[in-house]
Formats: structure tokens, sequence, C-alpha cells
């Protein structure tokens, strides 16, 4: 008979018996994501990157609109909370008045991709010297599943009921494409939290982006977390995450786009 | 004495930017104001104080610079003319909502629509009566000089820090445009980091060691709390209401009728008051300086002084008009005189309508 | 003592800084001033106007439909500005491109061949200085040295070597203005 079944909670709650702890940098607020969603693993994520790099005090966050307009009630940072789409002007004023603090924005893609895109380009045409996270569902999930600028052909959301006819609604934006473009982006890559594999690179690419604040690189770093809705796709999490990986990622391919201010050749 | 210079309106006010010690001027060109922010970038002002002026893409993205910096309890300021305002008000709602401090001068151009890029004064009720959506108010200052252009603006981030509320400068085409006298004042250096977070300890600069995290946002989805919100914020405009009126007055000791007339056409009103007194018609003008919180009791003042009528004189069909006959009611007359669409009015057409809508009529 | 002037000709004349540098003359002997020019899509190679209020008094309107003096430089200015000259007052034109001369009686009205003149001392951008010194010989409301310490706070310090040549377009001005 193994020990671990002699251990009462009193014992495993024994600061030896640690094997895992939540970042201070999350607040103890419950989160207000669907179960299954990838947002709480995202912000732990980022979280905790802030924390090991030791910059809790020196932070600045934007949180968007969208299923991530309360995230500052969970990210134990100081923040600020933007009109819609417009968190890359919040941060561009943030950091140009304080160039030695770290700043990051944080959002979704009818956000970012939609009525923020003059906003998200601008900055990035800037090269300000912020993060930017990008958390890309394919589908506005706050307002009830409607049709985002990310909904892939032929996907069925509120607003296109019959699937999203390209013809008629337009095509997908590849947004993190476009700016990876830009001269002043200096690292872009495109990630996911579904996996515990896929989580951990998603913390180094985390890390990577806000050390090259830090360090003073030039430019956006830009972080896209390919993410599911399970509610929004009306799905249980796990055939969403597998819907994730056999429709949205062939798609949305993840990876590193341009680093260290050098586009990625494939 | 400070330094003597002549310049016009809109170098007045970005000039005073830099002397009042801000820190980020976020702005987007528009006639007639593009000189702030030519003026500005000409000028180096990082070098000179350390000021940040950046051209943002957009109205629409400098009102967010605005809102980004003034969180941090750092002085954010910038300017634009009336389309461009229109863009902004989403953001001064939010900024008023979040109870952020900053400064926005409207160079006001004749509307609506795309208008035109002459002087006028029709974005009063956009200035004074909220602008954005849900129940808000901002202080409006209008300079009637280019002085006050420069005066104006410390003034302004006074009144900004000291209610935590974004104040309006409304000036228009003419007073920007125009080039007067302006005694500078001297340079108030920036405030330094340490200075900001000890000064203001709301500003979201990076949590304090030991201390909260602060959060700076507009939104409550519980509407019990955002009613006391409201509350809060409704105290701070009765207070505003009741110790930053400002106007001025000008020969209204003996007046039987008072113009009533802000930034230029109080000027070309305080003409139209010299050619009547030489026709022995005893005319006085109020200027209110603060449009919101309007100079009501100084009306009531006028009035149980024995003013028989006022003229509210404004390049616009009749806005500012509602707030005197709000006060007034029907206890004495009062009339609307106005040219609009970018035409400014002659000072003897103001005199003539003086007799016809008060003195006559 | 208050001069309401109004000054209209081309752009590219010379125009606004020529007032620009009257209202100066003015704060250097510690009058108020201003300076209130037409702007917009009209002053791309068209006309170009400003009025300028020189005053011992807080000055009142910046914009006014009638005027002490009008300096007048194109035929556009001599149709819109003749008939704004207040009774008793004073009108002073270029001739060079009139056409229809002023035909007021009860105002008094001097010529200056500025383009000329300029022209003759081998730089036609003095012109508007030619102009203000005839201008300042029939109203002298400010003085020379005023003009010229004027002069040095409106022009860039680069400028200053071409401030004896504005002299001589002043006084040249001053000499050759005549009435008609």
């Amino acid at each position: 008979m193994s020990d671990i079944h002699t251990l009462s909670v009193q014992d495993i709650i024994k600061p030896e018996n640690l094997v895992y702890e939540k970042t201070k940098l999350m607040t103890d607020k419950t989160l207000s994501y669907c179960p299954g969603c990838g947002h709480g693993t995202a912000h732990r994520l980022m979280m905790e990157a802030i924390e090991e790099l030791g910059k809790e005090n020196d932070t600045i966050g934007v949180a968007p609109v969208g299923c991530s307009v309360l995230a500052y009630e969970f990210m134990n940072v100081d923040m600020q909370e933007a009109a819609h789409g417009r968190a890359p002007a919040v941060a561009t004023g943030i950091k140009r008045v304080w160039p030695n603090k770290l700043v990051f924005t944080y959002q979704g893609d009818g956000d970012l991709a939609a009525i923020g895109t003059g906003e998200t380009i601008h900055a990035c045409n800037r090269g300000e010297q912020i993060v930017m996270v990008f958390i890309n569902n394919g589908i506005y999930g706050m307002t009830g599943g409607q049709m985002a600028p990310t909904t892939l052909p032929e996907m069925k959301t509120s607003t296109s009921p019959y699937g999203r006819d390209v013809n008629m609604m337009g095509n997908p934006l590849k947004m993190t494409e476009l700016i990876a473009q830009l001269p002043g982006t200096h690292y872009v890559t495109r990630q996911a939290v579904h996996t515990p594999a896929a989580a951990r690179k998603t913390k180094r690419a985390f890390k990577k982006a806000f050390q090259n604040q830090i360090d003073g690189k030039p430019g956006v770093s830009f972080v896209e977390v390919v993410s599911n809705c399970n509610s929004g796709w009306k799905m249980t999490p796990i055939d969403s995450n597998k819907w994730m990986e056999e429709n949205m990622f062939p798609f949305y391919e993840l990876g590193d786009i341009k680093v260290d201010g050098k586009l990625i050749e494939k | 004495m400070g330094e003597l210079k002549l310049m016009k309106g809109n170098e007045a006010l970005a000039e005073a930017a830099i002397r009042a010690g801000v820190d980020g001027y976020f702005g987007y060109p528009i006639t007639p104001q593009s000189e702030v922010i030519e003026y500005l970038m000409a000028e180096k002002p990082h070098d000179r104080t350390g000021m940040v002026v950046l051209q943002a893409e957009s109205e629409v993205a400098a009102i967010n610079m605005l809102y980004g910096a003034g969180a941090t309890g750092k002085k954010a300021m910038t300017s634009s003319s009336s389309p461009g305002i229109s863009l902004m008000q989403e953001g001064l709602s939010y900024l008023a909502g979040a109870e952020i401090p900053c400064v926005v001068a409207n160079i006001v151009r004749g509307g609506p629509g795309l208008g035109d890029i002459q002087p006028a004064q029709s974005d009063y009720f956009q200035s004074v009566k909220g602008g954005g959506h849900g129940d808000y108010r901002l202080p409006v200052l209008a300079p009637a000089s280019v002085q006050e252009m420069s005066d104006f603006v410390p003034l302004s981030f006074d009144l900004a820090f000291k209610y935590r509320t974004p104040v309006l400068i409304v000036s228009d085409g003419l007073i920007g445009q125009m080039m007067e006298k302006v005694e500078l004042f001297d340079t108030m250096p920036r405030l330094t980091d340490e200075e900001v977070t000890a000064r203001y300890p709301w500003g979201t600069n990076g949590k304090p060691k030991g201390g909260e995290r602060r959060i700076m946002t507009s939104l409550d989805l519980d509407p019990h709390k955002l009613e006391k919100h409201n509350f809060h914020l409704q105290d701070k405009y009765r207070t505003l209401e009741e110790d930053e009126v400002k106007y001025e007055l000008i020969d209204c000791d003996d007046a039987d009728y008072v113009i009533v007339a802000y930034g230029s056409s109080s000027r070309i009103a305080q003409k139209s008051i010299q050619l009547a007194r030489k026709e022995g018609i005893k005319v006085g003008l109020l200027r209110p300086i603060t449009l919101w919180p309007f100079p009501k009791k100084q009306i009531n003042a006028l009035i149980k002084q024995g003013v028989k009528g006022f003229l509210s004189v404004e390049m616009s069909a009749g806005q500012m008009v509602e707030d005197i006959l709000l006060t007034v009611g029907d206890r004495t007359k009062v009339a609307h005189f106005g040219r609009y669409g970018g035409v400014i009015h002659s000072p003897e057409e103001v005199l003539e309508a003086l007799k016809q809508k008060i003195i006559g009529g | 003592m208050t001069e309401e002037i109004i000054i209209a000709g081309f752009g590219g004349q010379g125009v606004l800084s020529m007032g620009k540098i009257l209202a100066y003359s003015g704060i250097m002997q510690d009058q108020e001033v201003s300076w209130m020019p037409s702007y917009g899509p009209e002053m791309r190679g068209g006309t170009a106007n400003v009025t300028v209020i020189v005053s011992d008094e807080r000055i009142s309107s910046p914009t006014l439909t009638c005027y002490d003096t009008a300096i007048i430089l194109n035929q556009q200015s001599m149709d819109k500005f003749e008939s704004t000259v207040k009774p008793g007052g004073v009108l002073i034109y270029d001739p060079n491109g009139i056409t229809h001369f002023p035909t007021r009686t009860d105002i008094t009205i001097y010529t200056i061949e500025g383009a000329k003149l300029a022209a003759d001392m081998g730089n036609t951008k003095i012109f508007n200085m030619v102009v203000l010194g005839a201008y300042l010989k029939v109203k002298p409301i400010v003085q020379l040295e005023n003009v010229i310490k004027g002069l040095k706070k409106s022009l860039p310090e680069r400028y200053h070597k071409l401030i004896p040549l504005n002299e001589d377009a002043i006084t040249m001005g001053m000499k050759n203005v005549v009435t008609s």
C-alpha cells in the first residue's frame, strides 16, 4: 500500500508537499469564463511570466471589451479598462509617459481585429514598446456567438447561421501575419493553451515578449493565442479542442512568425 | 512681467502646454487648429521639459492615448476641431466615467458634418450637455483672447486634477488663428515620476510595493454600485457648480440691457456695446468664462439689479440661449442673435439685433 | 488712439507678414494689438487679407466691417475693400495691376509704386516693406525704431542680416508715397 493513501488533508497542505502554486499575480476572484475556455489559462501564464520576471510593481495592463472585459478583476497588477478596440492606443499613452514600465494589452479578435484594427496596425507600425496579447477564438463570445473577423469560412455563428459565406461576408483576417509584415513589430508568434505542452510553449512566448520589452527591444512583441470557445461553438470543451486542432490550426498555423525583428522563412 | 510675444491663439495654447508641465500631448491635425501640433513638433518640447508629443492615427486613438497617460496620474492633453471632437466623444464619456484628468481643446469650426473651417460656436450643446453617452458633465472654459488661450491651460489642469475630470477648452477658429500680444507665464517643471506616484495614489502606474493594485475603469456591471458611482459623480458636479463658476462683467453697473456672449462673440459684442453707448443705449456684457458650470447666479443678480432684457449672441443657431432661458424663465425678456456656418457677426448687426429683439421687441 | 487697418492683396505679396511686423511694432511701444487673417482654401494662390488693430486700449472685436485705413495691393481687394474705409479714412494702394481706380471722394487716397520700387532696389521680396513705409509716412502710429525692434522679434535670427535692407525699403516707401 503506497503512502499516498495515508496522507491526510493536513499532510497535503504542508509546504514541503507543495507541487503547484497559483501565482500571486492572479486574484482569488472566481473567473467569469465558461468552464473549458482558454482565457483563464492564458491569464495565468501571463501573470506567471510577469511574476517570474520580478515585474509585479512595474506592470500596467490594459483590458479590452469582450469576454475578457473583466480581466482586470483577475490580473493582480495595475490595470486599465479600455474602450472597445482602443487598448493599443491606451497602452501607447501609458508607455510614452512611463517608458520604463512594462505595458501590455490583452484583447480578443473582435477588439483587436475588427473595431480596433486601426489602433492595432498603427501601434504596431509605430513600433510601440509594448506586449500585445491576442486571443483568437474565431467568434464573439461575450455577446452570444456572433461572427468575428477571424471566423473560418463556412463556420456557423449566430450572424452566419448558414455558415460564413466569404463572398458575402468577407474572408477571415490573419491579423498576426499582417502585423508581422510591419517594421514596428519585433516578435510575433502564434500559440495555443489547450494542452500542457502548448501551455508551456505559450508561457515561454509570454516571457520572451516581456523580456523583449524589459531589454528595450524596438517594437511590439505580439503573442496570438488560438483558443476555443466551447459555448460559442456549441460543443463540449473536449470536442471544441478537437475541432480547434482540426479546423483552426490548419488555417491559423502555430509557431513563431517573426523573431528578433526577422520574419521566419517557411 | 513674463515674456511678451505676438502669437496665434493656437500657438499660445501649445506653448502654454509646454510651460504648464504637460507630460504628453497626443493629437491629430485638423484645420483650424493644426498649428498646435505643428508648433509642438517644431519646439522639441522633449528637450525643453521632457514632454512627449505624438501624432496619433486618428482623433479616436488620440483621446484613448489621453486615457492611458491620464490614468497613470500624468498630465495629458489633446486638441482638435469640431469633427475631430465628435470622434472623441466616446473617449470623453469613458474618461468622465473613470474620472481621469486631462485637457481637451476644441477650436470650433462651422458644422454640422464636415461643415467648413471658419469660426463657429455651434458645439456648445456638445460641450456643456455631455456630448458622449451617460450622465456626465465636463468643466468647459471659453477663452476670449490669445492671452486666455495661454492662461487657461494651467487653469484647466488645476481643475482636471482637483476634480479628477476631463476639462474642455472651447475656443474657435477666430481665437485660434488670430495673433495678439500674450504674456507667457514661467515654465513650471514637470512632476517627477516619484512626485506623480506620491501625489496621485489612484494612478495606475505600477502596483505599489506591499500595496494593492489599482484599477481604472468606467465599467461596473452591478447597477446598484453603478448608481452609487453616479451619485458620486453628481456630487462632484454640484460642487463644481457651487465653486468654479467664472465670468466677466463689462459695463453692467448701469446697464438696462445685457448681452450674454462668450469667446469670439464676446469680443465682437464689446464693440457693439461701445457703439450702443455712443447712441445713449446702456448695454452691458456678461461673458461666461465657464460655459459649464454656467453663471446662473450672476444672471439672477442682473435681473435683481433691474436689467430689462438679455440678448444671447452666439455664432450658432441658438444654443447657450437655452441655458439663459432656463435661468431667467419668464422674469424678463430673452432673445438670441446668431450667425452660423462659419459666418462671424459684425458689431453693427449685433447692435441692430439688440434694438429689434430686446429694446423694441 | 485706436487704428483699425485692413491689408489685402494676393497670397505671396507679404500681406500677412506686413501686418505681423506692424503688430509687433505696436507691442514694442506697449500698445495692444490684434492680427486676424483670412484663412483657409482661399489663401492658396488666391487673395489674402489681414485685419490689424493697434490701440492704447483693450481691443474689442478683432474682425471689423469698416476700417480707418485700407492698404490694397490687387484689383480684387480694391473691389472688396474700397467701400469699407470709414469716411475721412485712408486708402493706400499700389497702382501696379489696378485697372479700376478708386473713386471715393470722402477719404484720402494715396498711391505707392511698391512693386516697381522693390524691383528697382533689386529685391521684389521687400515689396511689402516699401508699402509699410508708405503707410507709416501717412499714419505714423508706430516709430521706425520700434518697427526695427518688431522686425528683430518676428524674424528668425538667420534673417537678421536682412534688417538693414528692410529698413531701406521702408525709407524708400516713406519717400515715394503720393496723394492720388
